[in-house]
């Protein structure tokens, strides 16, 4: 297999973008991950998308936004796996090159979530879960992640308050990002006092609806080096990717994420590295309470103690393993199939040293996590900069 | 919702038919084809215990639309007493009662309809049993 590297990375503000079609908010961030790259062509194309047939009645978006990219004939599709439908892309972009067919792969992701009703939105995003099994029954996304809240404090005394220094947290570091959606900071009081969703989480421990794209170029090292401008060579060295039962009830535990813990032991032994080696991380924290499990699946902190690792500061900026410095979904929002992407972008700033006021001094490896579903679907990465 | 996806889930959704595999002892709900580590199996018809225990819960403030009249309702996931696991609602319950571990049991309830001149969709809830 060949090196493969981050050679550009584009992404605009999210947000409730009304004034911008799904076609118009990818190009932008797609033609600014090219700019950045310093390239003119790409050999192909794939765009990380969950739903664009539920929420904007357009499929086949790969050959759209190929075209309307000004990228005509080149090889373009779209991948899905629910909200890891970014993560997806990427790994497939990489292998795209790391097999030698090609040389420059753009990942994308997009997702326009506000041309439909909440209603609507809410529908769309529950086809992740098991519709009839699931779904059927009443259970909404924060419903599940409810149920394995629930859990996870009966076995291990997780607290509601653990839940919301996350929160707290992540939105302290996307009061720091311009791009984020929701750029504001809330108090444990206020999270824990805010609109109730599905017992025990209220809305603010829920990730927003959010319109959004993210776009990274990769290409293989050789390339790479040529065309590279001044940004540092950020190389990917590991990629897990895991899936588990669709269904909560056909798990044998619900306070964790087998899938989350098997891509991540692949990610470590592709790469070499382990839990101390990484020095900063995105994890999908689509609700607070994913955050916690994935600390303790991706071997930061031991089986049940991630509630006490995140209320000691251990995640923050600063800490022993800074999470989520964008914000995470939580403050800059998850238009889904553009999170993957997203993460991989900041994780890539971060190791060229371009996050300013919420940079994490010296950081040379780092982690993505992204899931779909309730974490049926795992994908991780691992980067280091050369 | 077209009927032939209600019509096809009846025999899970009225009559709890699951699969059992004869060569591990597994049973599977709804009913597998493949066994759960990728083999073909032997199966018989298996027909789910209706007593378990509520192994985790939520309720439902926000709920979708077809669930609006009903909101706020309890979904949980009950562990049967053969240890195969269901999500459904919980109903007919008082707020205080309502704990990880108390005894439920499954019953023919409505649970949805499509709309106001749609399918009404049956299946089981759960109903405390102590």
């Amino acid at each position: 297999m060949r090196d493969v590297a981050i050679i550009g990375v584009g992404m605009t503000k999210w947000g409730e973008i009304w004034e911008k079609s799904l076609r118009q908010m990818f190009v932008e961030t797609a033609y600014e991950a090219i700019a950045d790259a310093g390239i003119e062509k790409l050999d192909g194309m794939y765009v990380g998308s969950m739903s664009p047939g539920l929420f904007v009645g357009q499929e086949h978006i790969g050959a759209l936004l190929a075209d309307y990219l000004g990228q005509k004939n080149m090889p373009a599709g779209r991948v899905e796996s629910a909200c890891a439908s970014g993560g997806l892309a990427v790994k497939c972009a990489f292998l795209d090159i790391a097999s030698g067919n090609s040389n420059i792969i753009l990942a994308g992701g997009v997702e326009k979530m506000t041309d439909v009703s909440g209603d609507g939105a809410t529908y769309a995003l529950a086809t992740a879960a098991d519709q009839e099994y699931e779904v059927f029954h009443g259970a909404t996304f924060p419903g599940l992640y409810a149920m394995m809240a629930r859990r996870h404090m009966h076995e291990f005394g997780t607290t509601r308050r653990q839940l919301s220094h996350v929160a707290v947290k992540n939105h302290e570091n996307g009061s720091k990002n311009p791009l984020a959606q929701y750029p504001f900071k809330v108090t444990l009081e206020g999270v824990e006092s805010s609109t109730m969703i599905a017992d025990p989480l209220t809305i603010l421990d829920c990730s927003p609806i959010t319109d959004g794209a993210a776009a990274v170029i990769l290409a293989d090292m050789e390339t790479a080096k040529k065309v590279a401008r001044n940004n540092p060579l950020v190389k990917i060295i590991g990629i897990g990717h895991a899936s588990d039962s669709i269904a909560l009830h056909d798990r044998p535990s619900l306070s964790g994420l087998e899938a989350t813990r098997l891509a991540g032991e692949r990610a470590y032994k592709m790469s070499g590295k382990t839990p101390e080696d990484i020095n900063v991380a995105e994890f999908h924290d689509c609700f607070t309470i994913a955050e916690i499990i994935v600390l303790e699946e991706l071997g930061f902190c031991p089986k049940g103690k991630g509630g006490e690792f995140t209320e000691a500061c251990n995640t923050h900026i600063g800490g022993k393993i800074p999470v989520n410095t964008s914000g995470g979904l939580k403050s800059k929002g998850h238009p889904v199939g553009a999170t993957g992407v997203a993460q991989v972008i900041e994780i890539t700033k971060q190791l060229r040293g371009e996050c300013g006021d919420r940079q994490v001094e010296g950081a040379k490896v780092g982690l993505t996590q992204n899931m779909g579903g309730t974490g049926a679907s795992s994908i991780v990465h691992i980067m280091e900069v050369l | 919702m077209f009927p032939a996806r209600i019509w096809r889930e009846f025999p899970q959704r009225y009559r709890l038919e699951a699969v059992k595999n004869k060569d591990t002892g597994e049973v599977y709900f709804p009913p597998r084809y493949v066994s759960k580590d990728g083999k073909k199996f032997n199966g018989e018809k298996y027909i789910l215990p209706d007593e378990g225990k509520i192994f985790t819960y939520t309720v439902i403030d926000v709920p979708p639309s077809q669930f609006k009249d009903e909101a706020p309702y309890v979904v949980c996931i009950v562990e049967l007493t053969d240890g195969t696991k269901v999500t459904c609602q919980i109903t007919d319950y008082q707020k205080e009662w309502l704990a990880i571990g108390k005894k439920v049991r499954l019953e023919f309830r409505r649970v949805q309809t499509d709309a106001h001149h749609g399918v009404i969709s049956y299946g089981y809830k759960a109903v405390p049993a102590e």
